[in-house]
């Protein structure tokens, strides 16, 4: 599978270095080259400096021959932008973006966009991790 | 007219004080606390502070009802995820983008903001016009038509001067509404309107086939 991953912060680096590892394509963007770093020196990708929601710079890190996008950039807007450009102008079949905000989500389902809030997401987990001792204690 | 402006800034600001001296009921949504403070001084209280692509704030701000919303941030992706957020979630019949970067305005007007606003755009403009290679000069696009306005000047080499209009490779769909001789009043050219050198011509003109027509008055 050919992955472009927009911002390569903690959870962008991680998720690259795991594709990379299974033997994927994986092309990683970032306006920041110091975040290039958190790439472990066994990646094998390619790390590109840019503005994920910049076409040309897409084009450059090879989106029109993409199978998968992932926007997960620090800004909510950065990333929604990123996979609409993504979806709508590049045709990209699976696109998933981070949404720290989970109170617009019915925005991202009316553009057909696929988000994934951590905020949502782990709020659920620790609800989960707590029930089984609530249960027990009632 | 109800009309929202996101963004009290260099645009947000003076926008909001022309609407305002218009009559219109105008609110403008800033981050900034300072800011905001500035614009309550001079604009009264119109302002209310917060994030304009927040829904919370949209809905507090009474964004369903609004005619008209207009996002002026400095940053592209805000002025999207604004427009997009009122156009889907509030159902706002307008939405107006400013756009920064003028490569984003096509993208902006695919993914469903109604109006995009480049300031780039319209200072290239002017320069164009002074650039003597002779490109098409935009004066106004007719979006749902797909039509342009353009402005040409015809170069000393031109394979159309001294050729009547009848005799041009005009694309089809093409109208040539108007010619504009120094010294002489403005014409509607006809068919046999023999064009000169230094000629304005205004056209109207499918977006695909600028180059075409770019290429019958310029093309030497």
């Amino acid at each position: 599978m050919n992955v472009i991953i927009v911002g390569c912060g903690r959870v962008g680096a991680q998720l690259a270095a795991l594709l990379d590892a299974e033997g994927h394509k994986v092309t990683v963007l970032d306006i920041d080259t110091s975040s290039f770093e958190r790439l472990p020196s066994s990646f094998g990708g390619t790390s590109l400096l840019g503005d994920g929601t910049n076409q040309k710079v897409l084009k450059k890190a090879g989106i029109e021959g993409a199978d998968a996008f992932v926007a997960v950039t620090q800004e909510d807007n950065c990333n929604v932008m990123a996979a609409q450009v993504a979806k709508h102008i590049f045709s990209v079949r699976k696109v998933v973006c981070r949404i720290y905000d989970p109170l617009r989500k019915d925005v991202y389902d009316a553009l057909g966009l696929e988000a994934i809030s951590p905020t949502t997401v782990f709020a659920q987990l620790l609800k989960e991790k707590l029930e089984p001792e609530a249960e027990s204690a009632s | 007219m109800y009309i929202i402006v996101i963004g009290g800034g260099i645009v947000g600001y003076p926008l909001c004080r022309a609407l305002l001296s218009e009559g219109h009921e105008v609110l403008v949504i800033e981050k900034d606390a300072k800011r905001c403070d500035y614009l309550e001084d001079n604009l009264g209280s119109v302002c209310i502070r917060g994030d304009g692509c927040e829904a919370a704030t949209l809905e507090e701000a009474g964004t369903a009802r609004a005619d008209i919303f207009v996002a002026t941030t400095t940053r592209d992706e805000d002025n999207l995820m604004a427009c997009q957020v009122a156009k889907y979630k509030f159902k706002v019949a307008q939405t107006i983008a400013l756009v920064n970067d003028p490569v984003n305005e096509e993208l902006f007007r695919k993914l469903g903001v109604d109006y995009t606003v480049s300031v780039v755009t319209h200072l290239l403009e002017p320069i164009k016009e002074e650039i003597p290679t002779g490109s098409l000069t935009h004066l106004l696009s007719l979006r749902d038509e797909g039509m342009e306005v353009v402005e040409v000047r015809i170069p000393q080499d031109s394979k159309a001067v001294k050729k009547p209009v009848r005799e041009l490779a005009l694309p089809p769909d093409c109208i040539l509404a108007l010619v504009i001789r120094k010294e002489q009043k403005p014409q509607v050219p006809t068919l046999d309107t023999v064009l000169e050198a230094g000629d304005r011509v205004i056209a109207l003109t499918r977006g695909e086939d600028e180059a075409a027509l770019r290429d019958v008055f310029i093309g030497s």
